[in-house]
């Protein structure tokens, strides 16, 4: 150990009172010479859901890997109980896995895949059957034990591999988009069933996806990721009302991201227009992002309006209208449970506290307005280029 | 880091040594007598003395034969691999096991039956005599030999044709049939380019032990059509002279590798034009 | 169009197996012609079961078969194995051209070079044959192990990644996940492939011709030195008998892969009809 990661120990001595299970400090990969994870600090605490959210390629793998103990990183401290181990492999780590697609062994009926990992830490027979019963109960597939994997169906291969970890009692529970090959609705049965089994075993689960609302919906904490960086870690209301930057706003759910520079204290002005808002600790005349999600802003009569729009869209979505409405050639998106038409004038107004004020970050610029999307449909649909129709269900 | 570690590392260690020591060794010692003479000492007279007449001649007859019988082969094959590809799975699977089946047949017990087939008192014979016919003389001459080799070699030439043309999109000859082609067109335009990296393994699996082979020629050629397999048979088993035989080897690889060189060039140059004929 | 082509392929299997009718008919010839059959009888097999030689040649093949077959796959093997960890491509395609040098080579070379680096080594320990048993087995094994590979890579290649790492998850060490997962799951390629390397020794003629030495034969060389002089029906009988044992070999292991396809077809009907009674209930 050199001298600089001594010290990283130390520090994460002096603050790990409360029942942190793993810390990652300071951890950096690089493959082929890119950039994976940039500096990376994490803690995990125990009995807990956390979830890795992010796009693709944004790193959210490698680190359940380098937790995981099948990457070792290239700098940076791995915590297991106050114990570094960077460079233990993941066969002496106790943590578990429920891999993306399942990784069943074929050649082993669903009873063997189950038992695997007791047999290798050789307990005694009876042991064995009488925890991997109870653990296929656990998971409704008590009868599927002399089943092979191929004859399963994706949800019920996903209960084995989960059965398979669990059965282990590992203190750390990964989970590697385990939901990504099911249906929906079968999606959010699992989901309910991995919330409430986390609950039930009090094993910290470390959950990786790129569904914000799977995130959203199951996580104690969410942690955002973005370019081998960590964006924001929060719980979900935090991650959801509070983004720290404009990327974190644009992956988790809809918003609406405008320019504003701040005026003073809970005083912001954007889109031509001064408005009152909760936050503070800006520099005065500083420029901000400011977020206004689509089900925040009220649809008002034009007399009474901070600012009116042109409507340019508006999507039936069930429960609600989805309105993209022009102001001042910035295309806004509302959702509204009234209706209303293409080509009506609107007028909009935000409480104060439905505004969220964001400091400006190299994400500032990437994500404008509602404009990109309508404009592709314009195109498409113009006369002079041939649209190909889709066959509705309804011929 | 590899994750598989010492084990994955070392796994291949046994092979490497192996290869090194039997592989890359043994063609050390073909260029090592190729270039000496019997006292050892450096000479390039082996490797011109395979240039004089006499065993130029074989060499150019070696070549000629063995590409006549890889054509035969391909015009045999190809027709038989694409109507086993038609046929339902069961059939096929039965069909390609019919065809692999004569490769098992011991390959000596295989030449010498020909020669019951079509020798000077063979079957083919005395059947024409019991008809009344006048006799042929079919075996010694140059089209038994070749006919030799393409009995022996047909399967090799049918198995990688088939293999390309079974695990062909069968959508792609839909599409082509969309598109307006007929079956001739679909053959030529489609399933033909499509099918070039079976012929190209195909014939390189025909010609290697085409022109190496010494039991055809010395069994069907009655001996007087030597081919570069009976040259070197005869230097390491008859005369002794295993420098001259090691050059003869050795040219022998360099020709081979000069074919295959030149047959890969033209399937990727069809890969990438995507034409044939 | 379809009859003409059934024609066709029906005639090239009368080709390519005239010469075996041949040979299966004149094993049964009552006299010693290999070009005349004169009538019934089973002398030859009888002959061939008492000839001392024969039955020698026959025993030497099987044990080089055996021997350099479970060689060869457990090299190669774990040769498959070790190149699929090389992060270096230029060594690993190095290492696979090599390998294939015995593949693409013209048998008579294989042996010539090896025959000459023998009869080199041979001649500096001082010994005047150097050629023998070890020598074969040598050859055997040195020219099936590029099979051995050929057979267990894309099976490796085909392995879900996740399952080694699933393993070590579970606490196998590297080794353990070799025995437990990763060898299992390469099984059909590695018996494919022990399968290939058996009857390509078997069969070989040219190879062994020129490591052999002169101490004793195996059964194709043996073959050889009877059609030097004149070939009588026993070697005629002999291969009838193998043809035969290979024909129900491989109608048996036929038969078996048929059943296992069969049997998961079924499994997965099964799987898809179910899927389809859901899915109605849940439109419903």
């Amino acid at each position: 150990m050199s001298g600089g990661t001594k010290a990283l120990v130390r520090q994460m001595y002096d603050k790990s009172g409360e029942n942190v299970i793993i810390s990652l400090r300071q951890v950096s990969k690089a493959f082929d010479g890119e950039t994976v994870l940039d500096h990376i600090d994490l803690d995990i605490h125990g009995n807990e859901f956390v979830t890795i959210l992010g796009p693709s390629g944004c790193g959210k793998t490698t680190t359940l890997r380098i937790i995981g103990g099948f990457e070792t990183p290239d700098e940076g401290v791995v915590m297991f109980e106050n114990r570094n181990i960077a460079e233990v492999p993941p066969y002496k780590r106790n943590i578990n896995t429920v891999f993306q697609r399942y990784a069943l062994f074929p050649h082993l009926n669903v009873y063997e895949n189950v038992a695997f990992g007791l047999r290798l830490k050789k307990l005694p027979e009876d042991e064995i059957r009488k925890s991997v019963k109870e653990m296929l109960r656990m998971v409704n597939l008590t009868g599927f034990e002399r089943r092979s994997p191929a004859t399963l169906s994706g949800g019920q291969q996903q209960r084995v591999a989960i059965a398979r970890a669990l059965v282990n009692k590992p203190k750390v529970l990964r989970l590697d988009e385990p939901l990504g090959a099911l249906d929906l609705k079968l999606r959010k049965d699992m989901q309910r069933e991995l919330k409430s089994m986390q609950r039930l075993t009090g094993i910290t689960f470390i959950y990786v996806t790129h569904d914000q609302e799977e995130a959203l919906s199951m996580s104690d904490k969410v942690i955002v990721m973005a370019n081998g960086k960590i964006q924001q870690i929060g719980t979900p209301v935090e991650i959801y009302n509070e983004p720290k930057n404009s990327f974190v706003a644009d992956f988790i759910g809809e918003s609406n991201i405008v320019d504003g520079i701040m005026q003073k204290d809970f005083l912001v002005s954007f889109a031509g227009q001064t408005f009152e808002c909760t936050d503070k600790g800006f520099a005065k005349g500083e420029p901000v992002d400011v977020v206004i999600r689509p089900e925040d802003i009220d649809l008002v009569p034009v007399s009474e309006s901070m600012l009116t729009g042109k409507v340019t869209q508006t999507t039936f979505k069930g429960d609600y209208y989805e309105i993209i409405a022009d102001v001042d050639n910035f295309k806004w998106m509302i959702e509204s449970t009234d209706c209303v038409e293409v080509g009506a004038t609107i007028g909009l107004s935000i409480d104060p506290y439905e505004i969220h004020v964001m400091k400006k970050s190299e994400y500032s610029d990437m994500f404008g307005d509602y404009s990109t999307f309508s404009d592709e449909m314009d195109t498409l649909s113009s006369p002079d280029i041939p649209v190909v129709t889709e066959v509705t269900e309804d011929e | 880091m590899n994750k598989k570690g010492l084990f994955g590392k070392l796994a291949a260690a046994p092979h490497i040594l192996w290869a090194v020591l039997f592989i890359v060794g043994p063609l050390i010692f073909v260029l090592y007598y190729a270039f000496t003479d019997r006292s050892g000492a450096f000479t390039l007279k082996n490797l011109t003395s395979a240039f004089s007449a006499q065993y130029l001649s074989v060499f150019i007859r070696s070549v000629v034969y063995s590409l006549i019988a890889t054509l035969l082969c391909l015009v045999i094959a190809y027709p038989v691999a694409y109507s086993i590809a038609q046929a339902s799975p069961k059939t096929q699977k039965i069909l390609i096991m019919l065809i692999m089946l004569p490769m098992w047949m011991n390959f000596l017990i295989r030449v010498y039956s020909l020669m019951s087939i079509i020798g000077n008192a063979g079957i083919i014979n005395s059947m024409l005599k019991s008809m009344g016919l006048p006799e042929l003389s079919m075996i010694n001459t140059p089209g038994a030999v070749i006919f030799g080799m393409v009995y022996s070699y047909l399967p090799y030439m049918v198995l990688p044709i088939y293999t390309v043309m079974s695990k062909m999109d069968t959508r792609l000859i839909e599409a082509a049939r969309d598109l307006g082609c007929n079956s001739g067109q679909v053959l030529s335009k489609v399933i033909l380019p499509l099918s070039v990296s079976g012929i190209v393994s195909g014939v390189t699996m025909v010609f290697v032990p085409s022109i190496s082979t010494f039991y055809i020629s010395q069994k069907l050629g009655g001996g007087n059509f030597d081919l570069i397999g009976d040259t070197i048979e005869r230097q390491f088993l008859l005369s002794n002279n295993y420098n001259f035989g090691a050059a003869i080897s050795l040219e022998l690889m360099i020709l081979i590798l000069f074919c295959m060189t030149f047959m890969n060039r033209f399937s990727d140059g069809n890969e990438s034009g995507g034409m044939i004929v | 169009m379809k009859h003409l082509s059934r024609i066709y392929t029906l005639l090239i299997f009368i080709f390519l197996y005239a010469p075996i009718a041949v040979m299966i008919l004149i094993s049964f010839n009552s006299s010693a012609s290999t070009y005349v059959f004169s009538g019934f009888s089973l002398q030859w097999y009888k002959m061939l079961f008492h000839d001392a030689d024969s039955m020698a040649a026959l025993r030497n093949t099987l044990i080089l078969a055996v021997l350099s077959s479970v060689i060869a796959t457990i090299i190669g093997t774990l040769a498959a194995i070790g190149l699929n960890s090389y992060r270096n491509k230029y060594l690993k395609s190095g290492i696979m051209l090599i390998t294939n040098i015995p593949m693409m080579n013209p048998d008579i070379v294989t042996g010539v070079s090896m025959m000459l680096m023998f009869a080199f080594v041979g001649g500096l320990v001082g010994s005047r044959s150097s050629l023998g048993f070890g020598t074969l087995l040598i050859a055997h094994i040195t020219f099936n192990i590029p099979y051995v590979i050929l057979s267990v890579q894309p099976k490796i290649r085909q392995m879900d990644k996740h399952l080694s790492e699933a393993a070590m998850d579970l606490g196998c060490t590297p080794f353990q996940t070799f025995l437990k997962v990763e060898l299992p799951s390469i099984m059909p390629g590695v018996l494919s492939g022990l399968i290939t390397a058996f009857t390509l020794s078997l069969d070989d003629f040219v190879i062994s011709y020129f490591t052999i030495g002169s101490s004793f034969e195996t059964l194709p060389i043996h073959i050889y030195t009877m059609t030097k002089k004149t070939v009588r029906p026993d070697m005629f009988a002999l291969s009838t008998i193998i043809f035969i044992a290979v024909f129900v070999l491989l109608v048996l292991s036929n038969i078996l892969k048929v059943d296992d396809d069969e049997k998961k077809r079924r499994a997965i009907k099964k799987q898809l009809k179910k899927a389809e009674k859901t899915a109605k209930k849940a439109v419903q």
